[in-house]
């Protein structure tokens, strides 16, 4: 069921993503006279201190900034695959060396390096925007990746693969990656979530391109001109919001996956209040069911 | 102790790979940036302030990039950072030590208010799942933490300081009181402090709340909580003294990893609020292209959370026993 929310609601802000740019009825940057005003019939979402249509620019905005989380989002996954895994299969000196960089990149913070990064190469454009970010972020996921590879190395499939000699790019495709896909799968939404944060964040401190919109940027403008300051809600609301809602969204998506994979929580959905829990856990030799 | 040797050996390489990026940056970046900067503020400084700043930026010099290292390890050491662009003539270290505290305080307070309201409120969702309040709670903690934690400021900022008026919007406290321990200063401290520390406290709380809850639900179904049970153990108390204190385990280790985000969002919180904090330095430092400001506050901020994470990470081994041999928990 939230599954199902959260799917919904993605589907519709990557079709305003796609559509957009071709229904935004204003060129996002044309000022006009019409300053600060709140929703119209001519201005769905109001205007700008400028007069700029609020509503083009959250339409022509919202592709590049879900482009520049999902393009993140596979950076940080390709690389936390290709780190988490072999640092969970392989022990030794490999192993924990490829753990301790995940480690290093775990715990330093990613927004204060981004800034300085960032801050060097001003006006980027987002395909670097998104490939810095994609390089600082992955080392979460391959934390979680190494994590659930160690797990599976042990099962009975991988060590029969192993007992019979397979090679092991063998083992990898056929035997451990099946079991990580719900793994990498969450991983990845996981990222697309913080990566679209970090990128607004950063356009938000006036780091990104500037000529460009994005939603960031347009938090960027409602900041500068001090949008809360003179109540103009309409301008700083909605880009906020549907960053709020892509988040929530991709959480969701990320619980329904998550109850899937856990069978505990499968069950805990399933049943009110904690009695009938422990009214089921009568052995089955007595006619009671077993806990599954 | 094993297991705390091992963790600070860890801390120390981190502590160098940081203080180590730190100087690769700028002498990794494309373009002039680096001579840029030094025109615009090198006519200005003469002597020891111009060599710390060539020290840290790495621009021009003959010296081998070795011996550039040597030396920036011992102006780190020193604390020599260079001077400022944007607060000239102060130098780095004077702006740093001066914003530095008023961060400490409000983070280190909203942090551990986030925290403990936070995992209460998820031990009780927990508890009570496929309940109402788990059904309210968790939607909830998951809709926060997917907040843009500037956004969420300026919501704030807008409805309670702007339209209602209970609080002020920006600064740290009445530019018109004398700094000092003083009980008028301390009070509009305190009233300068609430909206930010409210914005931290609710974007943070969220992860807690949901991890919390999470792990609650798995710690329901171990068998000593059916025991327990059995016993006739009151509800509360296994749920405090049972679940809860095992299942915050994970939480407090999750704690360490937390913290990035908790720094993300105080500096965008700071910049909203124009708090004179660190992040609010920060944003000053990006503007005006103030390259050895930018990268001395990346390093204070690094290893402000390296430390916090260590003490984290002690704490854990402390509360869990079964990490303390420096086996795997």
């Amino acid at each position: 069921m939230k599954v199902k929310i959260g799917i919904g609601g993605l589907v519709v802000l990557i079709l305003v993503a796609i559509i957009g740019p071709h229904v935004a009825p204003y060129d996002p940057s044309t000022s006009s006279s019409a300053v600060l005003q709140g929703p119209s019939g001519a201005h769905l979402f109001g205007t700008t201190l400028l007069g700029q249509d609020v509503f083009s620019q959250f339409l022509v905005g919202a592709g590049p900034t879900l482009l520049v989380g999902f393009e993140a989002a596979g950076i940080a996954t390709a690389i936390s695959i290709l780190i988490g895994v072999p640092s969970g299969y392989f022990g030794g000196p490999v192993g924990e060396g490829l753990t301790l960089v995940s480690n290093v990149f775990l715990v330093l913070p990613t927004l204060p390096l981004l800034i300085v990064v960032v801050g060097y190469l001003p006006g980027s454009s987002y395909a670097v925007l998104g490939l810095v970010i994609g390089l600082t972020s992955w080392a979460f996921g391959a934390r979680v990746i190494r994590a659930q590879t160690l797990s599976l190395k042990s099962r009975d499939w991988v060590e029969a693969a192993r007992a019979t000699g397979d090679a092991w790019p063998r083992i990898l495709f056929n035997d451990l990656l099946p079991g990580l896909i719900p793994v990498i799968s969450a991983s990845f939404l996981f990222s697309v979530a913080f990566s679209i944060l970090t990128e607004t964040g950063l356009e938000f401190l006036g780091l990104g391109n500037l000529s460009q919109w994005t939603w960031g940027t347009m938090l960027y403008w409602t900041q500068n001109d001090a949008a809360y300051q003179i109540g103009a809600w309409w301008w700083y609301v909605p880009p906020g919001l549907a960053i709020a809602l892509i988040g929530l969204c991709l959480a969701l998506v990320n619980f329904g996956i998550d109850e899937r994979g856990n069978a505990r929580l499968q069950r805990a959905w399933g049943e009110r209040g904690l009695t009938r829990r422990f009214a089921r856990r009568r052995p089955a030799a007595l006619g009671g069911e077993s806990p599954q | 102790m094993r297991a705390v040797g091992r963790k600070l050996g860890f801390y120390l390489v981190t502590t160098w790979a940081a203080i180590t990026v730190n100087f690769a940056i700028p002498r990794l970046m494309p373009g002039n940036a680096v001579d840029g900067f030094l025109g615009r503020i090198g006519g200005r400084l003469s002597g020891r302030a111009l060599k710390a700043l060539t020290v840290t930026l790495g621009a021009n010099t003959h010296k081998s990039l070795f011996s550039q290292y040597l030396s920036y390890l011992d102006s780190i050491a020193h604390f020599r950072f260079g001077t400022s662009l944007t607060y000239f003539p102060e130098s780095v270290s004077t702006v740093i030590g001066q914003s530095l505290p008023w961060t400490l305080v409000l983070v280190g307070v909203s942090t551990i208010i986030a925290f403990v309201v936070g995992t209460v409120l998820g031990v009780l969702a927990g508890w009570r799942h496929g309940h109402k309040l788990d059904e309210v709670l968790t939607p909830f903690g998951a809709f926060i933490s997917s907040m843009p934690y500037f956004w969420f400021g300026l919501i704030v900022v807008a409805v309670f300081a702007i339209d209602l008026g209970w609080f002020p919007s920006y600064g740290g406290y009445d530019p018109t009181q004398t700094i000092g321990f003083n009980g008028a200063f301390l009070s509009s401290a305190f009233t300068h402090a609430v909206l930010p520390a409210t914005t931290i406290v609710v974007t943070a709380m969220g992860a807690w709340l949901v991890g919390m809850r999470n792990m609650m639900v798995n710690t329901i179904g171990e068998d000593y909580i059916t025991i327990a049970r059995a016993k006739g153990l009151s509800g509360s108390a296994v749920m405090w003294r049972y679940a809860a204190r095992n299942a915050l385990l994970p939480n407090v280790a999750g704690f360490a990893l937390s913290l990035g985000f908790v720094v993300a969002g105080a500096i965008l919180t700071e910049v909203v609020f124009s708090y004179p904090g660190i992040g609010d330095v920060l944003y000053q430092a990006i503007a005006n292209r103030d390259y050895p400001l930018m990268q001395a506050v990346f390093l204070i901020i690094t290893l402000a959370v390296l430390a916090a994470n260590l003490i984290a990470d002690i704490a854990y081994v402390w509360l869990d026993p079964r990490a303390r041999q420096g086996g795997r928990a």
